[in-house]
């Protein structure tokens, strides 16, 4: 759907609701409180009937930090439609929730708080997704670091018999990122060390 | 509070006669793990099952065991860097995911690819879409008890295979495209082999259409089994074949072309009631489909460039002037350090895969890295429907329609 082709109503209606500047689909701005009317206008009213995706962003350093992007397919008119929401906390993110709009909102909505840690108020049950209960973090804000952090497995019993952990990614800060500093056998990991072998393990750092 | 228990829900009349028989039997719910290493799962998905004798009352679907972080490994690398990560998404159809990934970034800096370009993505898509399809209505078939469709299936797919060699350089990752175009061109002979391929390839598809369409055994176990509605598969979010067989016609390459879809002549095969015996017929068809394009792709295949000439900062130049030339080399230089330079923006794009739609969310704040990108995978959303499909259907069944849906947990997890 163009943007000659979205009704002028939706100024009317949703005073709230800002237009927001995109290259490709219509956008538009949407207060959390308003959301899910805005949103089930746009399904009711506009036949934008699938909610195709949800992703949170994190805006890092900016305030507001976190952003909750939908995105809205019409299998009818063919055209899709991006509603972005700002979480009016940075500390403890919350917008609410769409499940009773759209059931399959759900994994959606558990994955963003799996991976930003923003609440939904009113989901049915909000737990983590794709990482396990009990993991501390949330890896896809941008404070998380690309390795990750070393954590205790998530299964207790195993932990407990073999003292593993969750390691952090071997490559210093990252796999695919290598600091600028020291040798090159100290920062490339992957470079040749023939100094130890099968028989005699590699020194532990 | 009115509620029903699982053996009225599966047998109404049975449960009635049987009611006062039951209430004197000390019965209590059982409750199994599926996977995550079951041969019927497809890759690490397990399923909590909550079972009143074979009935399942409950499902709780618990994913994630291949999650690796593509999107936070996509945020620290280049665009162009990013290609191979798109083959272990949907690992069945590596090429067509490689072509989505592509057409996003190419949508974000606005680039038109030559009609060469198009026509080789569009081969490629619908290879990959056989391939995915023959390997998905193979086990599907097994696990319903029906194992020899598995070895026919799997010829065809070697051959797929030895094609996808012979253009990419690999058989499964093949990381084929770049933003702006594609690898290399089609060496020279390919496009007959194509050819000669989907000749042999439809009687094939006819003789697993024999095996399958009307077995006895292979419609009773999927007839009827796990019916998502037009509506609840809207609601659900569900794409692709999954949709279609719901009764629901949408398809972008009709919807919303791109590669230059709307130039070939093609039907979308639709189903009624949205079982997986629809879902078996909508694939079965979708194969003959995509033979009917790579035929007319192969027909009117362009002369010209597969890549975009403009695009300087963004594709990389030809190899022999890298070495030559100091301007190409400079460029070359710019694109392995800092990336290819991609205006700000967010940009949304979502292609028709063998799956589903898979679209991928990009912000960009310039320069060579992605500030976000989120991958929307159609597997994903076509499990979250199991907590509901799965309710009232025998443990069988639930084996039926886990084929029927056809997942990749590499695409679901990412």
């Amino acid at each position: 759907m163009t943007a000659a082709e979205f009704p002028p109503e939706v100024r009317e209606r949703f005073p709230e609701v800002s237009e927001r500047p995109s290259v490709d689909c219509k956008a538009f701005n949407c207060p959390p409180e308003r959301l899910p009317a805005f949103l089930q206008w746009l399904r009711d009213a506009l036949d934008f009937d699938l909610l195709t995706d949800i992703s949170g962003v994190d805006w890092n350093d900016a305030s507001p930090r976190f952003s909750v992007v939908y995105h809205l397919y019409s299998t009818r008119r063919h055209g899709y439609v991006r509603v972005v929401t700002d979480c009016p906390s940075d500390d403890e993110p919350a917008v609410p929730s769409v499940v009773p709009l759209w059931p399959g909102a759900n994994w959606h909505e558990r994955e963003t708080y799996d991976m930003f840690g923003i609440r939904f108020t009113g989901h049915p049950d909000l737990r983590r997704i794709l990482m396990w209960d009990g993991y501390e973090y949330y890896p896809l804000r941008k404070d998380f670091p690309l390795a990750g952090f070393e954590t205790d497995l998530p299964d207790a019993e195993v932990a407990a018999e073999t003292g593993a952990k969750v390691q952090a990614a071997p490559m210093a800060g990252g796999p695919f990122v290598a600091p600028t500093r020291g040798t090159m056998k100290e920062r490339e990991p992957r470079a040749k060390d023939e100094s130890w072998t099968e028989k005699k393990p590699k020194p532990r750092a | 509070m009115d509620f029903k228990t699982a053996s009225e829900i599966a047998f109404p009349d049975t449960a009635a006669r049987t009611d006062a028989a039951l209430q004197e039997l000390e019965t209590e719910k059982m409750s199994l793990s599926m996977g995550p290493s079951h041969p019927s799962t497809h890759g690490v998905l397990r399923l909590m099952l909550e079972l009143d004798g074979e009935v399942v009352t409950g499902c709780d679907p618990v994913i994630g065991y291949l999650h690796r972080g593509d999107e936070k490994i996509a945020e620290n690398m280049t665009y162009n860097q990013f290609v191979p990560y798109t083959d272990r998404l949907d690992y069945l159809a590596p090429l067509a995911n490689n072509v989505a990934y592509a057409l996003a970034v190419e949508k974000l800096a606005d680039l038109d690819i030559p009609p060469r370009g198009q026509a080789i993505r569009v081969i490629v898509c619908e290879m990959a879409r056989i391939s995915a399809h023959l390997l998905g209505l193979g086990a599907y078939a097994m696990d319903t008890g029906a194992m020899t469709v598995f070895l026919y299936t799997f010829t065809e797919r070697e051959k797929l295979y030895t094609l996808f060699e012979e253009l990419t350089g690999a058989r499964f990752t093949t990381s084929y495209t770049r933003i702006g175009g594609v690898a290399r061109d089609v060496p020279a002979g390919w496009t007959e082999r194509v050819l000669k391929f989907c000749d042999q390839f439809l009687p094939v598809v006819d003789e697993v259409d024999k095996l399958l369409t009307r077995n006895r055994i292979f419609v009773d176990r999927t007839e009827g089994v796990g019916e998502i509605s037009a509506a609840d598969a809207v609601a659900y979010g569900l794409t692709g074949p999954n949709l279609r067989a719901s009764g629901v016609p949408m398809d972008l390459r009709k919807d919303d072309p791109y590669c230059g879809y709307e130039n070939y002549e093609f039907d979308v095969p639709i189903g009624t009631r949205g079982d997986s015996y629809d879902r078996y017929l909508v694939r079965l068809e979708e194969m003959r489909q995509s033979v009917r394009i790579l035929r007319q792709a192969i027909d009117g295949f362009p002369d010209g460039l597969w890549y975009d000439e403009g695009a300087k900062k963004i594709f990389a130049p030809p190899k022999d002037k890298i070495m030559t030339r100091m301007e190409e080399l400079i460029q070359n230089f710019m694109l392995v350090t800092e990336g290819p330079q991609m205006p700000p923006g967010e940009v949304y794009f979502e292609a028709e895969n063998p799956k589903g739609a898979l679209g991928f969310f990009i912000i960009s704040k310039g320069g060579g890295v992605p500030y976000r990108l989120k991958i929307r995978s159609p597997s994903f959303a076509s499990l979250s429907i199991l907590p509901k499909v799965c309710v009232g259907a025998m443990v069988s069944d639930v084996v039926t329609i886990l084929g029927s849906l056809d997942f990749v947990m590499g695409e679901c997890d990412r």
